[in-house]
This record gives structure tokens, sequence and C-alpha cells, in this order.
């Protein structure tokens, strides 16, 4: 019995605290990287006093957040407003369970991993619509509907683009995508070749998904104040920014897992020891791709609403459709040597 | 032909990649912060900040208490009573205020002084931590005056070439 306790309860809380605590500091660390980065694409220095080059920046905010209170506004419906923060980080932080860090270390090994993907990100809009209609505020509600609208237009580009990756690797297992996409030619193996647009596809409604620059406008600061979580403060909102930074960070995990190649070495396997796949090249990759996150919030400007829409309903689902076409061809005529694996 | 072609750049995202190029540009240069504790930027000789009253080199203060600069002042911030001095019958201001919080250090009081006694010396950084102490005495003024005379004067001279 003790034994059965051990095994079925102990081990899986272990694991999945060694996935959550990383990932909360990495979302720390994460928010502080953003300042320094868009400061310094604003010829700025970022935030630099508090720690050595301002490392520290971010714990100090957490803290400032935690210690203030949470205001609950006298027209809010109490029980909604208090479950919604909740409803957008739980999904935020359960997608990681069937994320695949090398070709050992992961926490699900679902065969259906990446409809659990699919399930678990857009469960997160609930939280958004939920916290904007409990709040009964004007604001709120609105960045809460032009938020489930845009991400639910982004989901179905972003879904085709998952049939191509699907279509190619033929499994709908995350460990198996990778391992799909191993072969001796290093990086040039990987899905992003011949599914370029869908990968760039992919990425933008990524970005779209998580509500991010320059698809902001649910949050658009100067229309609407914050959007759905303008009534929110403290550790609520704390909560909000949390799952948002999380999603970031999961979107670029994805991108390197179903695209580049996951684990796997960007270098021929022949090289020796770079050659080898492990879990610091999907950390690098994911690193990178958060960067990009990063970057296009420096550079763009936010989208107007009518613009998005137009992008992601008739210039995103229709290319994603060609290429699902395109991706089907490649693989019933074999014309690309990838998708066989090693 | 040319809706052929931004067809093509939109969907190419040329435009979009030129920005982020310039943005990566950016992030590279040198930044122009000044980490203002730690550093500041040079201060021009003829900066306006906190005033004081000025003596000669024998210890005599320079005002005669004309009242120019209680007149010029166009806020209203200076207020000056006077009286021959005791010991000499000479004239002298019994009370120098100035109401830091009136003040918008226009530089006029520093302009229309006819001795040089009332400048406004190149110190900025300065607080108050009760009620009424936005309100500086003629005491205070002196002190200040002799505390930066090194400094005050040195400002001065170098522009004197220009007055």
């Amino acid at each position: 019995m003790a034994d059965l306790l051990f095994h079925q309860l102990l081990i899986p809380v272990l694991y999945i605290v060694a996935i959550v605590l990383p990932l909360i500091i990495a979302v720390a660390m994460f928010v502080y990287w953003e300042r320094k980065v868009i400061g310094w694409m604003h010829v700025r220095m970022g935030p630099n006093k508090i720690g050595p080059f301002g490392l520290l920046q971010a714990f100090a905010d957490v803290v400032k957040l935690l210690i203030k209170e949470v205001i609950l506004p006298t027209t809010a419906n109490r029980f909604l407003y208090y479950l919604a923060p909740m409803l957008t980080l739980v999904p935020a932080l359960a997608a990681w369970a069937v994320i695949p860090f090398s070709s050992k270390m992961v926490l699900s090994n679902a065969n259906a991993g990446v409809l659990y993907l699919l399930a678990m990100t857009s469960l997160g809009v609930y939280g958004i619509i939920l916290a904007g209609w409990a709040s009964n505020s004007r604001y709120a509600l609105l960045g809460a509907m032009r938020s489930a609208a845009q991400v639910i237009s982004y989901e179905l580009a972003m879904g085709l683009c998952l049939v191509c990756v699907l279509v190619l690797a033929g499994s709908l297992n995350l460990t198996d995508i990778v391992n799909a996409q191993a072969g001796h030619k290093g990086f040039l193996d990987w899905f992003w070749l011949p599914l370029l647009p869908v990968f760039v596809i992919y990425f933008i409604s990524g970005v779209a998904e998580t509500n991010r620059a320059p698809f902001d406008v649910a949050e658009g600061e100067s229309e609407i104040v914050a959007g759905f979580h303008v009534e929110y403060s403290g550790s609520a909102f704390a909560i909000f920014f949390l799952a948002e930074y999380a999603n970031m960070i999961l979107v670029s995990f994805l991108s390197a897992v179903l695209f580049m190649g996951g684990w796997l070495s960007p270098f021929p396997s022949s090289w020796g020891f770079i050659g080898q796949g492990g879990f610091p090249w999907l950390l690098i990759k994911a690193f990178l791709f958060s960067f990009f996150f990063l970057w296009f919030r420096a550079s763009f400007p936010r989208y107007r609403y009518d613009q998005i829409m137009r992008l992601g309903w008739k210039v995103f689902i229709p290319i994603a459709i060609v290429w699902v076409l395109v991706a089907g061809c490649l693989k019933y005529f074999g014309w690309v040597t990838i998708g066989t694996g090693v | 032909m040319s809706r052929i072609t931004h067809y093509f750049k939109s969907l190419l995202l040329i435009e979009l990649f030129r920005g982020m190029a310039l943005t990566i540009r950016y992030m590279f240069k040198p930044k122009y912060t000044v980490r203002y504790p730690m550093e500041h930027i040079p201060k021009s000789n003829r900066f306006r900040g906190l005033h004081a009253l000025r003596r000669y080199a024998n210890g005599e203060e320079r005002c005669i208490a004309c009242k120019l600069c209680e007149a010029v002042c166009p806020a209203l911030a200076i207020t000056i009573d006077s009286a021959p001095r005791a010991s000499d019958g000479q004239r002298r201001t019994t009370r120098y205020d100035i109401d830091l919080f009136k003040c918008i250090f226009c530089g006029f009081c520093e302009e229309s002084c006819p001795v040089d006694s009332i400048v406004e010396t190149s110190i900025h950084e300065y607080h108050f931590e009760h009620r009424g102490e936005n309100v500086v005495n003629k005491l205070q003024l002196l002190a200040i005056g002799d505390r930066f005379e090194k400094q005050i004067a040195a400002d001065r001279t170098q522009d004197a070439a220009y007055r």
C-alpha cells in the first residue's frame, strides 16, 4: 500500500514540482529579460538597480504584487471573479505535462499529446472571458470579447498548422513527432523546411493566441486601459501575468518541438559531442523563440482590430489549408526524405 | 503590376523583417541612459538653481536692501524688510525671505541686483522635510552663499565676458 502510494502519488508530484518550479522562476526571469531587451531596443538600459544588473527586479515585483490588496469591485460576481485567474493559470501550467524535454524526460507521454495541448491552450480563454464578465466593467468586458474572438480565430489557423505536422510525423505523440524529425542532415531534417509557411503562420498565431504585441488589442492600453484584467490587483493580477508568460514560454517550446526538432541537435549526428541531442538544445531553441516575442513587441505597432481578423481568416487559414494539401502530397509521394525517422 | 509586387511584399513579410533588422541594430547601440545619482550630465554655468546671498571678500554682506529684486520678481516670491544697521547706520535688510514654492527660477532677481548679491547657484538637488521649510530666510541664504562662494564666483567669472 505504501509502495503504491509512493509510486502513484509521490513520484508524479515530485515530477510536477520539478517542472512547475523552474517554470515559475523562468517566468520571473523572462519578465526581467523582456524589460531588458525592450529597453535595449529603445536605446535605454532597462532595470539595473535591484541586484547585479537588476537581476532581482522580477522577484521584487512579485513580492510587491503579493503583499498588495486584492480589490473586489462591489458589483463584481465574487465567485467567478476569484475563479477566473485560476482558470487561466491552471491550463497554462497543465499544458506542460506533455512537453518532451528530451527523449526520456517527459511527465506524461500521452498518445494524443497534441490534442491535449490544443484543449489546454483553448481552455485558458475561458478564464479571460470570465474575468472580463465577472469584473462587471465595460473595459474588462470589451477586452475579454476581443481576446475571445481573436483566440478563437487564430486557434483555427494554428490547428491547421498542427495538421501539417501530424501528416508528416504520422503521430499525435510529441515525442514521436520529434523523433520523426531525426536524421543525418541535422537541422535540414526538421519540419520547418518543408513546412516553412506553416511554421511562420504557427508562430505568428502563437503570438496572437497569447495576446502579445502586435496582437495585444485585448489589453490595448491606449483604448481599453488594460483589457480583461483591468479590475484585478495584487496576487490575482500576478496570476494573470504568470499565466500569460507561461503561455508565451509554452508557445516557444512548442514551436521548437513541432518544427525545430525539439531536443535534437542542429548538427549532423556524425559530428560527435555537439551532434548529440539533449535538453540544452531544446532550451536554446525555446530561448530564441521567446526572444522573438520580445523582438516583435519592440518592433511593431499594434494591429487594428479588423486587420487582425482579416489576417487570421483571409490570409492564414487559406495558406494553412493549401499547405495541408502540400504536406499530404509530400508525404504520399515521398518527395521529402524526412518523416521517416532514423 | 504594382499590386502584384505589393502582394508578394506583404506576403513575404519583407517590411516587417526590415523593421526587425532596425530594432536589432538599435539593441546593440550605446545607451543614452544617464544613471542619475551616480552619473551627472554637465551643467551650464548659467544654471539657475537654489538662491544664495553673497558677501564681499572682507566678509561684509553685499545686499544693500535696494529691493529691486523684490520689485522685479514676477512670482512675488521675495519679501524684504530693511532698517539702518545699529552699528554704523548703513541701510541693510532685516528680513530677506524667498518662498521657493512661489519662485519660478527666472533669474530676474540676479539680473536686477546692482551689487551681485542675490544669485542663483547651480544647486538643484535639495529637499524639504517639514512644512514651512520652503521659505528660506536671510541667514540660510547667506550660509548657502558662504558655503558655495568658490563655485558661484567661478561661474560668474566664466560668464562675465558675455553679460
